[in-house]
């Protein structure tokens, strides 16, 4: 057994705070309660499919207290009876077989539960239960005891859930039922034997393959017609023109054949044509269940907040409240609503809203946005707007928002075949004229058979293959984008925009820096032990910072709020804190700095300056060499000499911007030709994000919370992007190899088709052929090029 | 008639059978989760296993 990590979550154990339980490690008190319950019920194989599965287990402190409030409790509900509820728990801790196991078992630990199932790849646990013997909140706080707490959002209150969209699968089977028994049914013709007993059957084997078309051809194919009418309406030719001019030419010149007894008709091609082509849309649509690309403001906010009325707490409803109620915020919970603040002193951290790195006061009296997140014990608010018109959630109305999609985006596919279409038109209508004058019943078939031959089936393929492979390959390295089109907008991108804090910055973690009069050990031990009474975050940080010491008693402990901790060590007078508290002279405003006296005598200062990401600089001079780069940042101007030595010469540094300034900002760009790749983490980018041609949003946590964007980018991976846009730019030259490809085995069916040479045969042939080497070709470029590079 | 309608129509039921059997399994939501089945019916005979399992453990 690994005795250096914890039998449970799998962190490095410290030794002071190590925990044996049943000859078992533990790195703290709430895995080894974990173990404990588990082992109680019998459920200790949990640790057998899978080491160290488990989550440490965070105090709760009363944040699940809403689910107290019945009206809130049927929202999240997805059935109600009597004795039957039914709930869906999104739980991001969801990441392997044990926690399928142990959740799937939650029967086991828990009375009133009677089933539970867990869907992997959404990441959500669907639980049946009995009321009359356990309430929701009793399942969510044992689900947080074992490690495994919900995620529970706004965006549950209105959670009726989408239909799921099962109509392609529908469709390819209904292709693929077709296509498997026209092809049977046509191997007798294929050899073309005449033969009594042929001849004897031939009308009843063509019209059978006539009638298993029909299905394929009117159901599966139908998405093509309706998308072929759609762009004609507006006037552009995309590749569904072609192909839906294809399907149909070659259904009916087909139904010909068989009623007046010409031939056997391309049923065969048609219905594997449908099927290969259903099969590209389903490789391409790779989807990431357990991310949502469209979030907003929502997903961040909570479900219900605790209102103060005559003294009494009650959690209600995030949508219900007024203007006017008195909020209760505590620790680390959201400010869902703009208002005033009431209690004296609140730190605020605005940083995922605004972009500022440090949390900001604020006094009583003054105006506090929503979206900050309250860092302090408990503190109250009179509400001055109701969640839809406080001024974050305002930012949604912008029109960039209900742009369901980038639609005027041009794929390459549409490029070409803007050009394909009417060249086959012609060489169709060209054909046609100079057989009319050798032979009339030739030129009809000539006619017919160059649409068919031409039907851009490869031509098709090629960018669903490619790109639905790079999506995969992307995927399995931590960048999840949204669609396939993204790959292609993010190959064309010329300049990138970063966000500053939490995209090229880490979050929470600061570089600490001492300037000043040397301090020794002993002094260092006198610092640390004083600090260890404030819960000021920057104490606290500055505390986990310093050397472990043995610690000294405190004599005369004070924290004065919006200045520092003072108090007396060994004798000596010490004071920490800011600038002004201390005695310093205040030089740099700008800078976050702790700064710290000996007997009133300043000796210096702790300066926090944000860490950057490992490899930043390499990654942009990667960059640099391609794209234009630029930082838009929310954040003040401190870090600018940072920055400029960090990044090469010619970014361009913008500080102070505000979230709509970055929207503007970002459109600016687009206006003057440049295709803009925003790269961001908060809400306060979510606009930027959404204006740009590609937004890609940078997460610690991919489960947790993203605003909405093109792409999530596990914030590990983050130097990896310039790998990233190198093999999309890769992807669409594997496109384009390939469309030379395809139009290869056109030029060849075409000339086989103008002479009037295509037997139904050779179609049965050249067409899978070039469908099954342009699929092969693809994926092995596209495998190659993602090897290479990376 | 000739057996090879017989046949044929036995051969073309039998395809529509298994085309039901798809749609129906389409239906139930069988394609919407593809991975988390895959791993439960692994644990079938684990759980038998972990019922007699916490009484040799307990004592």
């Amino acid at each position: 057994m690994n005795t250096q990590n914890c039998y449970h979550c799998g962190l490095g154990i410290e030794k002071k705070d190590e925990v044996l339980f049943d000859d078992k490690h533990f790195c703290c008190l709430g895995c080894k309660t974990v173990y404990e319950i588990f082992s109680l019920n019998g459920l200790t194989d949990y640790y057998t499919f899978e080491k160290a599965p488990g989550a440490t287990p965070q105090e709760t402190n009363g944040k699940f207290d809403f689910l107290d409030n019945e009206g809130i409790v049927t929202r999240l509900l997805e059935f109600q009876e009597e004795t039957t509820h039914i709930v869906s728990l999104y739980i991001p801790h969801i990441h392997c077989s044990s926690c399928i196991w142990i959740l799937e078992n939650l029967n086991r630990l828990c009375k009133g539960v009677r089933s539970s199932q867990v869907n992997f790849y959404e990441k959500k646990a669907r639980i049946v239960f009995n009321p009359q013997e356990v309430t929701l909140k009793e399942i969510v706080l044992l689900l947080c005891a074992i490690g495994y707490e919900p995620y529970i959002s706004l965006e549950n209150y209105d959670a009726k859930k989408p239909p799921v969209s099962r109509e392609l699968i529908y469709k390819l089977g209904v292709a693929f039922f077709c296509f498997g028994n026209v092809m049977l049914l046509s191997f007798p013709e294929y050899f073309e034997v005449e033969e009594y007993w042929l001849d004897n059957y031939r009308g009843f084997f063509r019209w059978l393959i006539f009638a298993l078309a029909l299905p394929s051809f009117l159901y599966s194919a139908s998405g093509y017609y309706v998308s072929a009418y759609k762009s004609l309406r507006a006037g552009m030719l995309n590749i569904d023109v072609p192909i839906a001019l294809g399907l149909v030419v070659m259904f009916v010149r087909s139904t010909v054949d068989i009623v007046f007894d010409l031939g056997q008709g391309f049923f065969d091609s048609l219905c594997g044509l449908v099927f290969f082509m259903l099969l590209g849309r389903l490789f391409q649509q790779k989807t990431y269940n357990f991310l949502s690309f469209e979030r907003d403001f929502k997903s961040y906010f909570p479900i219900a907040v605790t209102k103060i009325s005559n003294q009494a707490e009650a959690s209600i409803p995030v949508y219900e409240v007024a203007v006017g109620d008195r909020l209760l915020i505590r620790n680390n919970e959201l400010i869902p609503v703009d208002g005033i603040l009431m209690s004296p002193e609140a730190r605020i951290d605005y940083s995922f809203v605004t972009g500022e790195s440090e949390p900001i006061t604020r006094q009583s009296g003054n105006k506090i946005y929503a979206g900050g997140k309250y860092m302090g014990r408990m503190m109250e608010m009179e509400v001055l707007h109701t969640v839809s018109q406080s001024y974050l959630t305002q930012l949604w109305g912008n029109e960039v928002f209900s742009k369901t999609d980038k639609k005027d985006y041009k794929t390459l596919t549409d490029t070409i075949s803007r050009y394909f279409t009417p060249v086959l038109l012609t060489i169709a209508f060209v054909s046609l004229a100079i057989w009319l004058f050798i032979d009339v019943h030739t030129a009809f078939n000539v006619f017919t058979a160059v649409l068919i031959v031409a039907c851009p089936c490869a031509l098709a393929l090629s960018a669903p293959f490619t790109l639905g492979n790079i999506l995969r390959i992307m995927g399995s390295r931590k960048l999840y984008l949204k669609n396939a089109t993204v790959v292609e907008r993010m190959a064309k991108a010329d300049t990138i925009v970063f966000d500053k804090t939490g995209t090229i910055t880490t979050n929470n973690k600061s570089e600490i820096l001492y300037e000043g009069d040397f301090i020794d050990e002993k002094e260092l031990a006198f610092i640390k032990s004083l600090l260890r009474g404030s819960n000021h975050p920057l104490s606290r940080r500055l505390y986990e910072h310093l050397p472990t010491a043995n610690l000294f008693l405190v004599d005369d402990f004070k924290e004065v709020t919006g200045g520092g901790v003072q108090g007396y060590v060994h004798g000596f007078f010490i004071q920490i804190g800011s600038a002004k508290f201390v005695g310093a002279d205040e030089e740099n405003s700008l800078q976050t700095a702790v700064h710290v006296s000996f007997n009133r005598n300043w000796m210096g200062k702790y300066v926090f300056s944000n860490q950057y990401r490992t490899g930043l600089s390499t990654l942009f001079k990667e960059l640099a060499k391609t794209h234009e780069l630029k930082i838009l940042s929310g954040d003040n101007k401190g870090e600018r000499n940072v920055l400029q030595k960090l990044l090469p010469k010619g970014t361009e540094l913008v500080f102070n911007q505000k979230p709509e300034q970055k929207l503007a900002y970002i459109e600016a760009l687009q206006k003057r030709g440049k295709n803009v790749i925003m790269v961001g983490d908060g809400l306060n980018d979510a606009g930027a994000l959404a204006q740009s041609n590609v937004g890609i949003s940078v997460s610690e946590n991919v489960n947790v919370f993203s605003p909405a964007c093109d792409g999530i980018l596990d914030a590990t991976q983050f130097r990896k992007m310039g790998y990233f846009i190198k093999l999309s730019k890769n992807a669409v030259l594997t496109i384009k190899m390939s469309f030379t490809l395809s139009l290869l085995y056109n030029v060849v069916g075409l000339s086989f088709a103008v002479m009037g040479l295509l037997s139904p045969l050779f179609a049965a042939i050249i067409m899978p052929l070039s469908t099954v080497t342009i699929v092969s070709f693809v994926t092995l470029m596209s495998n190659y090029f993602a090897r290479r590079s990376g | 008639m000739s057996v090879i309608y017989v046949l044929i129509t036995i051969s073309i039921i039998v395809a529509l059978v298994f085309l039901y059997a798809f749609v129906k399994a389409v239906k139930q939501g069988q394609f919407d989760d593809t991975y988390t089945p895959s791993v439960r019916m692994l644990f079938e005979d684990e759980t038998k296993k972990a019922e007699t399992n916490p009484k040799t453990e307990n004592q």
